[in-house]
This record gives C-alpha cells, sequence and structure tokens, in this order.
C-alpha cells in the first residue's frame, strides 16, 4: 500500500543501547558447532560484537524510561510537550496493560496523552512512524514520540546460532513533529500473514501458555538447540523473502515518489546481517557506501531499532546541521516490509546513550 | 580436483561431496553452510549471485551448482 504524508518530519532522535557488550568469539562456545565453521560464519554475516541487557530483570520500560529522563534532564524534550507516545516492541513488559501505559505512570506524565502499543519488529521503524504521521493528522496532535524498543535477548536460546549471534537489545525514541515546510514523504507496507511462522516465539500467548513442557530444549537439524519459549527464525525463509521482496518495494517507492535511486543520500536498511545488505545492495545498484553495515557487527541487530542505531551512529552530528534525502527499509516478522522516502535532518538533537 | 570441488571441500572438509545428490538432506550443508559457499563462489568466480537465487534447489549437488554458475557464464 503506498501511502503519502505533507507537513511532518523528525525533529529528534535518541537510541538507548545497553552497556554490557558480548561477542561472538564468546557466543561460539555455547553452540553445537565447530568452532572454525562458526568463525567462517562470523566473517561472511558480518558477527562480532553485540549488546544485551546485563540482567534479566531489565524491561522494555526500564530502557524507554532512562532514554526520556535523560532527555528531560537534558530539555531536549518537555515532559508535557506531546501529545501521543507509540511504542512499538514485541517485548513488552506485560501481556496487559501496555506498555506505554507503564511509561507514561512511571514517568507522570499527563493523562491527555494516547498511549498506543504495536506489536512489530524489524518493519517496526517504518509502521511506527506511519502510525505517527496520521496521529499528526489530527489538529490537537502536534508532536509525537515513536518508541521502538525489544528485549529479545531474554526470549532467544543461547545455544541457537541461528539466532543468538545477532540478536541486539535496544531502545530508541523518535520526536516526530507536525511542520508546514517540511518536504513530503512518500512510504509503502506489505504484509503477508501466511508465511507468520517464519520469525516466531510459539509460547507464551493464549494460544500456547509457557509452561515447564515449552521451556524444554529441543535439537533442530542444524543442531541448534532452542525451546518453544525461544526466538525461532526460519533463517533460509526469511533470507528468501527479504531477496524477492525488498528490491521490488525500493523499485515501487521510487516510482510512487518520481526520485531516482542515484538522488537518495543514504539508504538506511534495517541490518539482519552484512550479507543480506551486501546481496540487497548488489541488486538494486546502491553504492555500499551509501548504506551503513556496521550496525549489526557493533551492536546487533535490535529489530525496529536498527534503523535509528544506524542514524545515532553513523550521521549523529550531521544531522544537526544538515539535511539528507534518505530511504528508510525495514522488513521481518509477520512477514511485513515497509520503505520510507523523506528528507532528514536538520534536527533538535540526534544522540545514542548506554543504558 | 575441480574448482567447484576445491570451493565445497574448503566448507566442509570432511566431507565428500561427490557421493551425494542432496547435500542438505545428506546433512553435508546447512542454510550457514550455504551463505559460506555463496561468498565462497562469488569471490571464487568473480560473480555476484542474485538474492533471489540462494535456495536449497540451486545447491543440492554437484550438478545444480554446476546449472547455477553457468547462468552466470562460468563454465567449469
Amino acid at each position: 500500500m503506498n501511502l503519502y504524508f505533507e507537513g511532518k518530519r523528525i525533529t529528534g532522535l535518541l537510541t538507548i543501547i545497553p552497556s554490557h557488550e558480548q561477542s561472538f568469539i564468546e557466543d561460539m562456545k555455547e553452540f553445537n558447532f565447530p568452532e572454525a565453521r562458526s568463525r567462517k560464519l562470523m566473517q561472511v554475516m558480518g558477527y562480532d560484537k553485540h549488546r544485551l541487557v546485563a540482567s534479566q530483570d531489565t524491561c522494555v520500560s526500564d530502557l524507554v524510561v532512562h532514554g526520556l529522563s535523560y532527555l528531560f534532564e537534558n530539555d531536549l524534550l518537555e515532559p508535557d510537550s506531546f501529545d501521543a507516545l507509540i511504542l512499538v516492541t514485541q517485548t513488552p513488559d506485560y501481556q496487559m496493560p501496555p506498555t506505554s501505559n507503564v511509561i507514561q505512570g512511571r514517568l507522570q506524565l499527563k493523562q491527555d496523552l494516547i498511549c498506543l502499543d504495536i506489536n512489530q519488529g524489524c518493519a517496526g521503524y517504518i509502521v511506527g512512524l506511519t502510525q505517527a504521521f496520521l496521529l499528526l493528522e489530527q489538529t490537537n496532535i502536534n508532536k509525537v514520540l515513536l518508541v521502538n524498543a525489544d528485549i529479545l535477548s531474554r526470549s532467544t536460546s543461547t545455544k541457537d546460532r541461528n539466532s543468538y549471534p545477532l540478536i541486539g537489545d535496544a531502545a530508541s525514541i523518535t520526536v516526530v513533529e507536525s511542520d508546514p515546510a517540511a518536504a513530503p514523504v512518500h512510504a509503502n507496507i506489505k504484509m503477508d500473514g501466511v508465511r507468520h511462522e517464519a520469525l516466531i516465539i510459539p509460547a507464551g500467548g493464549m494460544k500456547l501458555p509457557r509452561s515447564e513442557k515449552t521451556a524444554i530444549l529441543q535439537e533442530d537439524a542444524e543442531g541448534n538447540l532452542r525451546a518453544q519459549d525461544h526466538l525461532r527464525m526460519d533463517g533460509s525463509a526469511v533470507f528468501n523473502f527479504v531477496q524477492a521482496e525488498v528490491p521490488s518495494m525500493i523499485s515501487a517507492l521510487m516510482d510512487f515518489s518520481g526520485a531516482s535511486v542515484n538522488e537518495i543520500d543514504w539508504y538506511l536498511f534495517h541490518q539482519p546481517n552484512r550479507f543480506m545488505l551486501q546481496k540487497l545492495a548488489e541488486k538494486m545498484r546502491i553504492p555500499p557506501e551509501k548504506m551503513p553495515m556496521n550496525v549489526v557487527g557493533q551492536y546487533g541487530n535490535s529489530s525496529g531499532v536498527t534503523i535509528p542505531i544506524t542514524v545515532t551512529s553513523n550521521l549523529k552530528e550531521q544531522l544537526l546541521r544538515n539535511q539528507f534525502h534518505v530511504c528508510l527499509a525495514g522488513f521481518g516478522v509477520g512477514l511485513t516490509w515497509g520503505s520510507m522516502l523523506m528528507k532528514l535532518g536538520n534536527m533538535q538533537f540526534c544522540e545514542m546513550i548506554d543504558y | 580436483m575441480t574448482r567447484l570441488s576445491e570451493v565445497l571441500q574448503g566448507i566442509r572438509p570432511e566431507c565428500n561431496f561427490t557421493q551425494s545428490v542432496n547435500f542438505m538432506e545428506d546433512g553435508l550443508l546447512d542454510s550457514f553452510d550455504l551463505i559460506m559457499l555463496v561468498s565462497e563462489l562469488d569471490s571464487k568466480f568473480q560473480i555476484s549471485i542474485d538474492g533471489i537465487d540462494i535456495v536449497p534447489e540451486n545447491f543440492q549437488n554437484i550438478d545444480s551448482i554446476k546449472e547455477l554458475l553457468a547462468r552466470y557464464d562460468v563454465q567449469l
């Protein structure tokens, strides 16, 4: 579905990264594979380090409250200045109530605030921005906080070479505001629930509540050990989905907006692994220097937060005084894939902090 | 040893690829080995295998890999 927005832009971005760092070399000890094969995998996929919460008690709301408190204390954001708080997460604090309400309560934010939780992952930045732009169509809503946050390490088996080495925990806070002078935004989003089992945590919902049985580790055909409580990713299916859908999505977005591949300054894509991104860049003839691929190896794949981290880790100072024509793209759980063309820059803040 | 065999042996030195008609089913290659194989083939033959060609059917055995490479003008 093609979407078009006017008079809205991103004015601030903060990413929050756990300070605890783990290396693929350490992870390897847990895997049921020869070390030499794991080392080859490390080179090709770009795995190196990833950031994970240090405590099994840390929740999404902890990362977000830390980030919002930083913004409030440093006068980068007024607590009463925003009218909606959208949280995109797959790892809420509770099944109910919404974690966005929990964040509102912990920070004693005003009651005249729309709090929304959205269950989305790797395409969650595009889905969340779309929702923020839609809310800004209301005349009473002038500023929206889009919060993307996930702590998937707590739901991933350390003995699963398919998933664990790429997982990263993180959060981001994006301020989206009405601005009559803002350049138009073009977007498209597609979803395919037929393939929903390609990325799934089978247990923990009402379909299959967690139990002793769902916590039992089972070995798959490739030697990975995981339980039904854990993230299960069909790596081949996801890879093929991305290679089949993303290039045509970007091509359709260019046609819709009238832009050409060459006039885009930056391609800020979700980062599942370096190999997948290299193949996408080759297919779409995007110069690799326009598509940062360094996030997954430094911080891990933090689902909907990889695009914000790509911004804050590669462009943060440039975005305070410049403006770029950027193409964002996210793809993953659902399955969901979305992309967006916009002008990004002249921001009031663009920072990364540790938790 | 052919150039293709060299690449395969480099990924799994302990395996005999000539005896298998289905590397995946016979446990010679897993999904990550496939990624490594593509990376090695790209490098060795100076090609870029399209992402949509990276499916198990194209890497079932030596003949299917040869057919794939032929589509990229690599003759073995």
